[in-house]
């Protein structure tokens, strides 16, 4: 257990309020594509007392390598400073830090006493010569400093982009080993970065396509322990799952919630037939939402609740249709040469995200509601199954390399294209969900 | 500068997990075996006999459900067996190739192994007697990326498992 509490520095809440609100001339458009990344120093951290220099170290490097890792922002190494930061209350040299051109400064303080890790950091603004809203500290617990390094980079990112962040979330995946005719799979969760991977599962039973409940407590998934594809819901605290749904002769499979946290939207197959249908995990009512010969799978609401986006091949190909969450007609969206599948509503609710299947690649991209300005962010032999950082600015998504010692890795891009980069786990590693940012 | 900090108290739980057992599970898989006695392939009752003579699978074009010929002999003599050896049941599995998504491709494997046993019911073999379970592309035979394997790892097996025995 840890417990993370959040307070502003410099006194008054009124001010800080005004601080936030004029944001300066620094300042990332993600949108429009960065090509040159924003020069930013991080000097370790001011260590106070002998036992916070390690931690303090640490913290200061993961905060800018969370920042550099977005492609939005480059660190000027510390070789570089003209000016040490010795004590985090003394003024600015704002001269040296233009001097070796880092446009943001952040600096802090570390402090250990006991069980309790105190930061606090701020923000400036370089070439204006201003702190960059208001300072603020996070305490804790001293083996938490992972999460408060993620989210003092959080609070940089958003101060500086305008928008919400991603750093303090985690990723639930599909852990793998073994070649591809003999795989175990098992659930894992960790960090956004690849760090702190736990084991949810064992490998007895094939399980797939993990997903998130909107509070990021629960987590749905596919399990082939009764022999039979079931959906299962899994508490993540606790590590205690049971299956959901569970009728002979049937399948279930694709689970995902709707943003209520409650209703769970999947594919069964019945009689037949693929089709998507809703369950109330409460009270266990179900309703049918598609009734067709086609395979109709991997639903997904949008964040209002109000409609599902989902691959149909009632046309003859997997094709990307929006309908409403109760069900009734379904409007097709993509319309591009090849195949899309496994769609994925933002959580800004601008854009889906699929897989793309054409001329033997696979591509994930993204789309807008209505299917215009299809954008294909990337290429590969198999590359599948997009999910979103909570702020719906990055993707992560599972890579396939060919042929018979082919394995799966996690990667993640930007919704430009920018900014590939591998995630890194201990295993071979699939089917990748974003949680929301923790609170 | 003095610094004076105003705690929000915005606290979190973390989840510690553990590992969870999942109880096992069904003891088919790729190579159509169950935990059956499969006996010699010269008893034409014997289970060895279906996997090995009359043969288990049938093989599906890309992205299709549909029963080639050769797959409706196959069936055909499949069928036949199992009307004669009223002991067993049996477990149609549905798989796909790896070239294409995991969701579609249970769905995909879920058709084939439905067009099995539907083959199998319009030959006389009880509704009862027959489940389907698709493994989508978690189970490929063969590993290579090529047409070659793709061809044998689109398929269907029918896994015969004892009437007996629930």
């Amino acid at each position: 257990m840890m417990k993370v509490l959040v307070g502003i520095l410099a006194g008054l809440v009124l001010m800080s309020a005004q601080a936030m609100a004029q944001s300066g001339p620094l300042r990332i458009e993600i949108t429009e594509g960065v090509i040159e990344p924003l020069p930013f120093a991080v000097p370790d951290f001011v260590p106070d007392g002998a036992s916070a220099s390690e931690i303090s170290a640490q913290l200061s490097r993961l905060v800018a390598s969370d920042l550099s890792g977005t492609g939005l922002f480059r660190e000027v190494p510390a070789s570089a400073y003209i000016s040490k930061v010795t004590d985090f209350s003394a003024p600015v040299q704002y001269a040296d830090w233009k001097a070796i051109n880092a446009q943001a400064l952040i600096t802090g303080s570390v402090k250990v006493s006991g069980s309790r890790l105190t930061v606090q950091f701020r923000i400036y603004d370089v070439f204006s010569g201003d702190e960059l809203g208001t300072g603020l500290q996070f305490v804790g617990a001293p083996d938490g400093w992972r999460r408060m390094a993620h989210k003092v980079a959080d609070v940089v990112y958003s101060r500086i982009t305008g928008e919400g962040s991603y750093f303090d979330s985690r990723v639930v995946f599909v852990s793998e080993t073994g070649p591809k005719n003999d795989r175990h799979k098992r659930l894992a969760i960790m960090d956004y970065d690849g760090a702190n991977v736990q084991y949810l599962t064992d490998s007895a039973a094939i399980v797939l396509a993990p997903r998130f409940s909107p509070t990021g407590d629960r987590v749905l998934y596919t399990s082939y322990e009764t022999g039979f594809p079931r959906i299962y819901v899994l508490d993540v605290g606790k590590v205690e799952r049971r299956v959901l749904e569970e009728q002979d002769g049937t399948m279930s499979f694709a689970p995902r919630f709707a943003p209520d946290g409650r209703t769970v939207v999947y594919s069964l197959y019945k009689g037949g037939t693929t089709d998507i249908y809703t369950l109330d995990i409460n009270n266990g009512k179900s309703k049918r939402l598609t009734n067709a010969t086609s395979i109709d799978t991997a639903p997904s609401y949008s964040p209002d609740g109000k409609q599902i986006v989902f691959e149909s091949d009632r046309s003859g190909t997997q094709q990307l249709y929006i309908m409403s969450a109760s069900g009734g007609e379904a409007r097709r969206i993509s319309f591009g040469q090849g195949r899309y599948g496994t769609p994925v509503w933002s959580p800004r609710g601008d854009l889906i995200a699929f897989t793309k299947q054409s001329k033997g690649r696979f591509h994930i991209g993204v789309m807008r509601v209505d299917g215009s300005e299809e954008r294909l962010l990337t290429a590969s032999f198999l590359d599948e199954g997009p999910t979103w950082a909570p702020n719906g600015r990055v993707i992560m998504f599972t890579r396939e390399t060919q042929g018979a010692k082919g394995r799966a890795s996690l990667y993640s891009v930007d919704i430009t294209g920018r900014n590939l980069r591998p995630v890194r786990t201990p295993e071979g590693a699939s089917d990748p969900a974003w949680s929301p940012l923790q609170k | 500068m003095t610094i004076l900090s105003k705690l929000l108290a915005v606290s979190l739980v973390l989840g510690i997990a553990g590992c969870t057992n999942a109880t096992g599970g069904f003891g088919s898989g790729s190579d159509g075996s169950s935990n059956l006695d499969a006996g010699l392939v010269s008893d034409q009752t014997s289970p060895a006999y279906f996997q090995k003579a009359i043969g288990d699978r049938v093989l599906f074009p890309v992205d299709q459900a549909t029963l080639t010929d050769e797959a409706r002999t196959i069936l055909v003599a499949q069928a036949d067996w199992m009307s004669l050896n009223t002991d067993y049941k049996a477990i149609i599995e549905g798989h796909a190739d790896e070239q294409g998504t995991r969701e579609y491709n249970i769905g995909l494997g879920a058709r084939r192994a439905d067009a099995v046993r539907e083959f199998l019911i319009s030959r006389g073999v009880a509704g009862n007697r027959l489940q389907v379970v698709s493994y989508g592309k978690e189970r490929p035979l063969e590993i290579c990326s090529e047409e070659s394997c793709y061809s044998k790892n689109r398929r269907s097996v029918t896994v015969l498992a004892s009437n007996l025995t629930g």
